[in-house]
């Protein structure tokens, strides 16, 4: 009888601890999540996104496999915690280039600064006389969508000598393709110079540029595209292979767009009129839409990024006297806001924001906004204590 | 190497094959009645058996388990393991000479080491010299690491991924111990080859000193021709408990090499306290160990490397049934509880000030049932909530694990 007694509690004991799902956690509702593929990937893409994946935030970079000997990061995913945007601990700094002629420092090191370095070598230091800017890295989310925005939706929206007098001009950034990328077959170029698309500035092209340089600049690592040893700066063997280049490549194309949440709540709702009204829309463009791609799940899709794409020129006070390509020191591309709300999520709880994580909040944000989004800050300012508060509430819920 | 592993497991196979033919022949090797037990007995106060007049007694344990854990969702399904198989053997070359190895297989054979393998020559009680492969006395799991002795399924992480247990090391020491009535006091002081570079330059992101285990030829020669010293003091009382107190340090970095400066000196130092003790009357055992460890890390790498890391566990047992089940005679149920925490990287951040995580907190309940004293069936459920350098909201991992180890 005793051992019976024993052999049920055991067995109820197994049962109700296997039986139970809640005793396991479960999936984090999908709209606060950042990372994860865009529907409708085939099998055959869906284990070249898990390549990428394994690359872009498993793979530690070590001095036996490459890393420096100077550096910013071990890994892609030290700066994009959970594919969002980055902390002031892996801030990038940028220095050397004050207008479009072209960085004056490369020779010294520019554009970027490797402020760490391995033990027994030296970090580098920015040069006497160069200016420099932070850049706080960015989310990952939804950029496949982004690159292939076409040349003509980016240039339509542009209004450089701002024929509509609404005080707003944006201008595509445009610079020289480096040899190893190839131009999008809509590509719409200038003087032999080409519509850039990634970055602070808008200074890389797509998102294979995009992914080399990080390598090359923030890690340390060398590639076919990119040979140049950050540190000695003599071209060296490939410290990792096109191929895992390119899954990592696949990787951010295929990333899911951030899932707004709460988007039919009453304040939401009336925070996005306010957000409209207010003119932030005029350059944190709602809607935008794909190209074509052999991706199906990325072809031809209407998405809502509220950015435009463009340069705009934000005032003296974030004007660092930095820039890249043809962007004057004091324009800056500007960033897409779906996925603010879950910013603190990736950024230790808290915010960063703008192009070097000055501002810690998103009213913060705004009211640093100068140059073109004086007027839109200043009619902010306008507004009661609670529009603020739906105006923020909206911008949280993407 | 491999082909002396093969001929010494042939030849255990075949010791042990002629036990099963007629066990009358085994006998069970002496024990230690000198006195009280302290974790540093660990390593002979294990089931050995001799076969005949053979000069070397025989014993090992194996552990296997099935798990299904999941991550924030995610699973990897359901998981057999075969973690450990460990085979021990021992000699007595003479009354005060003595001879012990440890090999163990992780993970089928994934990983084979020789974990211990050292000749102890007592000259008194205080005073014995050990050479050869040791354990470095840090904390009390690294020495009493056996998994029959354990209710819990995995090994503490605080012993495993912060301290580097299992970690030995080529080296020579000594080592002592008093007795009293009730009392027992005991030293440990060891010189071995010791860590490298690895322990901020891998793969895990972190400061990690099992990152040195990766370094197969700490058997043979020290990385940076300076040795790590690791001292133990121990006293137990038999009513009080054991307390235990230890500690490891030395260089771990590549400073020289041929003549020529590479870099300073930079040091690790470990500190450790433990502490085991069995409630009197409820019979609740209490098991604890809590470390630091202290890195010199070079101000211009990575803060993704700490200086500091801190952390431990404390595990309680309680027996709830200890009533003959199956006709096993000396069976008991046991109710278990660890809790465990490690921080891999305590500071804070310079761009910010804000704290810096890195960090694990895990408790497992468990239910476990030794049919004898050296076999134990186990039946664990884990938390964990980790998370990551920034201190984002935590990854949240659990899962049933239910195993079997034991002793042969």
């Amino acid at each position: 009888m005793k051992k019976f007694k024993i052999i049920t509690a055991i067995v109820l004991v197994i049962t109700s601890v296997v039986a139970c799902e809640k005793i396991l956690p479960g999936t984090p509702p999908v709209d606060e999540l950042l990372d994860g593929p865009v529907e409708g990937l085939s099998f055959e893409q869906n284990r070249k996104f898990l390549a990428g994946d394994v690359a872009f935030n498993d793979e530690i970079f070590t001095s036996q496999n490459g890393l420096g000997s100077i550096f910013v990061a071990t890994s892609c995913g030290s700066c994009h915690a959970g594919d969002g945007k980055g902390h002031p601990f892996t801030t990038l700094t940028r220095f050397g280039q004050t207008d479009s002629t072209g960085n004056q420092y490369l020779h010294l090191g520019g554009p970027q600064l490797q402020n760490r370095a391995l033990p027994g070598y030296t970090p580098e230091q920015i040069p006497a006389g160069a200016t420099f800017s932070k850049f706080t890295p960015p989310a990952n989310t939804g950029l496949g969508f982004l690159e292939l925005v076409s040349d003509a939706d980016i240039l339509a929206m542009a209004d450089p000598n701002d024929g509509n007098g609404d005080g707003i001009s944006g201008v595509p950034n445009y610079e020289y393709l480096p040899s190893f990328l190839s131009p999008f077959s809509n590509a719409i170029p200038r003087n032999g110079k080409y519509i850039h698309r990634f970055g602070k500035k808008a200074a890389a092209y797509n998102l294979l540029h995009q992914t080399v340089n990080a390598y090359n600049q923030d890690i340390g690592i060398t590639s076919t595209f990119q040979p140049k040893d950050v540190y000695s700066g003599l071209n060296i063997d490939p410290e990792v292979s096109d191929q895992t280049i390119h899954n990592v490549v696949f990787y951010l194309q295929t990333l899911k767009v951030p899932v707004q949440r709460n988007q039919n709540d009453a304040e939401v709702i009336q925070g996005k009129n306010l957000f409209i009204q207010t003119g932030c829309e005029s350059c944190h463009k709602q809607t935008l839409k794909t190209g074509t791609s052999p991706i199906s799940s990325l072809s031809n899709k209407t998405f809502h990024p509220y950015t435009d794409l463009l340069l705009h020129d934000m005032g003296p006070a974030l004007d660092d006297g930095y820039t890249e390509g043809s962007a004057k020191t004091s324009e800056w591309r500007t960033p897409p806001l779906w996925g603010l709300g879950l910013s603190p999520n990736s950024q230790g709880g808290q915010y960063f924001l703008l192009h070097d994580g000055r501002a810690k909040s998103i009213e913060e944000a705004i009211l640093l906004h100068g140059g073109e989004g004086q007027q839109s800050k200043e009619r902010f300012q306008q507004l009661s204590v609670q529009e603020k508060n739906r105006l923020i509430k909206f911008l949280k819920s993407l | 190497m491999r082909q002396s592993l093969f001929i010494f497991i042939a030849l255990f196979i075949s010791y042990t094959g002629i036990a099963q033919i007629d066990p009358v022949l085994l006998r069970k090797t002496e024990k230690d009645t000198s006195g009280l037990l302290l974790n540093m007995d660990a390593v002979y106060n294990r089931p050995f058996l001799q076969l005949g007049k053979l000069p070397v007694a025989l014993g090992g344990y194996a552990e296997a388990n099935y798990q299904y854990l999941q991550e924030d969702g995610i699973t990897e399904g359901h998981q057999f393991q075969m973690r450990r198989l460990t085979l021990f053997v021992s000699s007595s070359i003479s009354k005060r000479i003595k001879f012990l190895s440890e090999i163990e297989f992780e993970d089928g054979t994934k990983e084979i080491n020789i974990e211990f393998a050292s000749v102890d020559f007592e000259f008194s009680p205080l005073l014995n010299m050990r050479g050869g492969i040791v354990m470095n006395p840090i904390g009390a799991f690294n020495q009493n690491h056996d998994g029959p002795k354990w209710e819990f399924i995995d090994r503490p992480i605080s012993s495993t991924q912060m301290l580097p247990a299992t970690w030995s090391n080529v080296g020579f020491g000594v080592f002592g111990k008093k007795s009293t009535k009730d009392w027992v006091y005991a030293y440990e002081a060891y010189f071995t080859n010791g860590f490298d570079d690895k322990i901020i330059d891998n793969a895990a992101n972190k400061t990690f000193l099992p990152a040195s285990k990766e370094n197969k030829d700490r058997f043979e020669e020290s990385f940076n021709g300076s040795s790590l010293f690791t001292g133990k003091v121990a006293i137990r009382n038999r009513k009080i408990g054991e307390l235990g107190l230890s500690y490891m340090g030395g260089i771990y970095n590549k400073y020289e090499e041929d003549g020529l400066v590479l870099d300073k000196k930079r040091k690790v130092n470990v500190y450790a306290i433990d502490f085991n003790t069995t409630l009197p009357k409820i019979n609740t055992y209490i098991n604890a160990e809590w470390a630091w460890v202290n890195v010199d890390v070079p101000e211009t790498y990575t803060e993704q490397f700490g200086k500091n890391q801190q952390g431990g566990f404390i595990d309680f047992v309680q027996p709830v049934f200890k009533k003959p089940v199956f006709g096993f005679e000396k069976s008991v149920i046991n109710a278990a509880l660890r809790f465990e925490y490690a921080d891999w990287n305590k500071g804070n951040f310079k761009s910010t000030g804000d704290n810096i995580s890195d960090e694990v907190f895990s408790i497992v309940p468990a239910i476990s049932w030794r049919p004898t004293a050296q076999t134990v069936i186990r039946l664990n459920y884990r938390y964990n909530w980790q998370k990551d350098i920034l201190g984002n909201p935590p990854a949240k991992l659990a899962g049933i694990q239910f195993g079997v180890s034991t002793y042969f």
